[in-house]
């Protein structure tokens, strides 16, 4: 009896849960308010200046008056350092007025304060559709293909393009009728000391059936020392961060018009890395850059 | 926050005006300006519209702006219309016969930013200020050379004149 009753209590509390995460995930395109982003601006803006120096170049290459797929580099861990600064750039170059979306993972989302946050700074699930509705609503879009498996790799792998052979965002691209504009950024997987994906670990713990998890990064960071997860995220070192944006990839006319998702693949991903290279090759040391 | 920086020119009112009513010259002389272009029809006078970036710090800042004022050879004013708060006017003034005094205000506002809001405001006037200074220098630079070569010009003509 008890024990029927206990099970009962169990599953009603995991639907509610699942419930409530499933209507988190799904985040509508009118969740962005810009006064709360106008008013987010001034923090990001000193962190970015004073503490992460950063650079962002080239935010032209990002055409005003249509939707494009911006492609990033993801790194940092989970304290994705790059993506507010882009996002400050972006909004202080294009006003907060013009929409901009961004793809994260679904548990970030969840999160119930960081994830309230993320939704207003324009941030939605993961997913296909997500972006197809805002890039349909004329709003640039910005994927990070490599996700969790790019963002934990070893910080000696930092000035290294890894998508892991993820493709998605060409057929995204392609349906949507969009350019792709690479976003390349270095610096944040030197906010911390990443050591490895842990991706055997997650895997024995079955972490990507259960938590479309991948990965379970193991790193030094503060304040923990060593941190494993990554899951309550850690102080970023003041890395200096540099981005740089890609003039845009008009996929059609420069592949026909039917596209081979490889060879664009192929393309994307050594046009980044070339301009990555480039930038690293323009750091002397680590963190000071 | 607003900024006041001013500077003396070796040039009339009608001369500094004749420079600073044309857009194109602003990315000449204008310290961390990175655009300053025509966002609709009119290039100049009341009304006109720029969408204007200039780096201050990590970020480039700007907008859409509006010329609100707009008194030949004195002043000249704008506002935001989108983009982050701000305002800014050129003031310019007789000094003497030959000279001019001009002041370059700037105000910009950080709104709903609480305690960074304010910290920000402070910590961006150092830049804003320095490149305001440099503005100056080079407005002045430029237009003294602009004088200096509309002087020749009249003393060609004079000399041209007293020939014939």
């Amino acid at each position: 009896m008890y024990y029927v009753a206990t099970r009962e209590t169990g599953s009603a509390l995991a639907r509610f849960v699942k419930q409530r995460v499933s209507n988190r995930l799904d985040a509508k395109l009118e969740d962005r308010d810009p006064d709360y982003l106008r008013e987010a601006l001034p923090l990001l803006w000193l962190l970015s200046t004073f503490y992460f120096r950063a650079e962002v170049r080239d935010l032209g290459n990002v055409p005003a008056d249509r939707p494009v797929l911006l492609v990033g580099n993801h790194s940092g861990g989970n304290v994705i350092v790059d993506t507010f600064i882009f996002s400050l750039a972006f909004s202080t170059y294009f006003g907060v007025e013009r929409p901009f979306h961004q793809l994260a993972h679904n548990l970030a989302i969840a999160w119930p304060f960081a994830g309230e946050m993320l939704r207003k700074a324009g941030t939605l699930s993961a997913s296909h559709e997500h972006a197809e509705r805002a890039l349909a609503a004329g709003a640039p879009v910005l994927v990070y293909p490599g996700g969790d498996w790019e963002t934990h790799r070893p910080s000696w792998e930092g000035s290294k393009i890894d998508f892991a052979g993820r493709k998605g965002f060409i057929r995204l691209a392609l349906d949507a009728g969009v350019p792709i504009v690479p976003v390349v950024s270095i610096g944040g997987q030197e906010t911390a000391l990443f050591l490895s994906r842990g991706a055997g670990l997650a895997k024995a713990l079955r972490l990507d059936k259960l938590l479309r998890l991948k990965v379970l990064p193991i790193s030094l960071a503060l304040p923990w020392g060593l941190n494993v997860g990554d899951f309550a995220g850690h102080i970023p070192l003041p890395a200096k961060i540099t981005i740089e944006v890609l003039p845009p990839i008009d996929l059609e006319r420069e592949f026909g018009p039917d596209p081979d998702v490889d060879e664009v693949y192929a393309h994307v991903t050594a046009q980044m890395q070339e301009a990555l290279d480039g930038l690293a090759a323009e750091r002397r040391f680590p963190v000071i850059g | 926050m607003r900024i006041n920086e001013s500077i003396r020119v070796a040039a009339p009112p009608e001369t500094v005006w004749h420079y600073l009513e044309d857009p194109e010259n602003y990315l000449h002389f204008m310290s961390g300006m990175t655009r300053w272009e025509v966002a609709g029809e009119k290039p100049n006078g009341l009304g006109a519209r720029y969408r204007v970036l200039l780096r201050v710090g990590a970020a480039e800042v700007g907008g859409l702006v509006e010329m609100v004022e707009w008194h030949e050879p004195f002043d000249i004013a704008w506002h935001s219309v989108t983009g982050v708060d701000q305002r800014g006017r050129w003031r310019i003034r007789a000094h003497g016969e030959t000279q001019s005094r001009v002041e370059f205000r700037f105000a910009y506002g950080v709104i709903g930013g609480g305690i960074a809001g304010l910290v920000t405001e402070v910590a961006a006037a150092l830049p804003v200020r320095r490149q305001m200074r440099r503005t100056l220098r080079q407005l002045k630079r430029q237009v003294e050379h602009e004088q200096r070569r509309l002087e020749a010009e009249l003393r060609r003509a004079s000399r041209a004149g007293s020939r014939s």
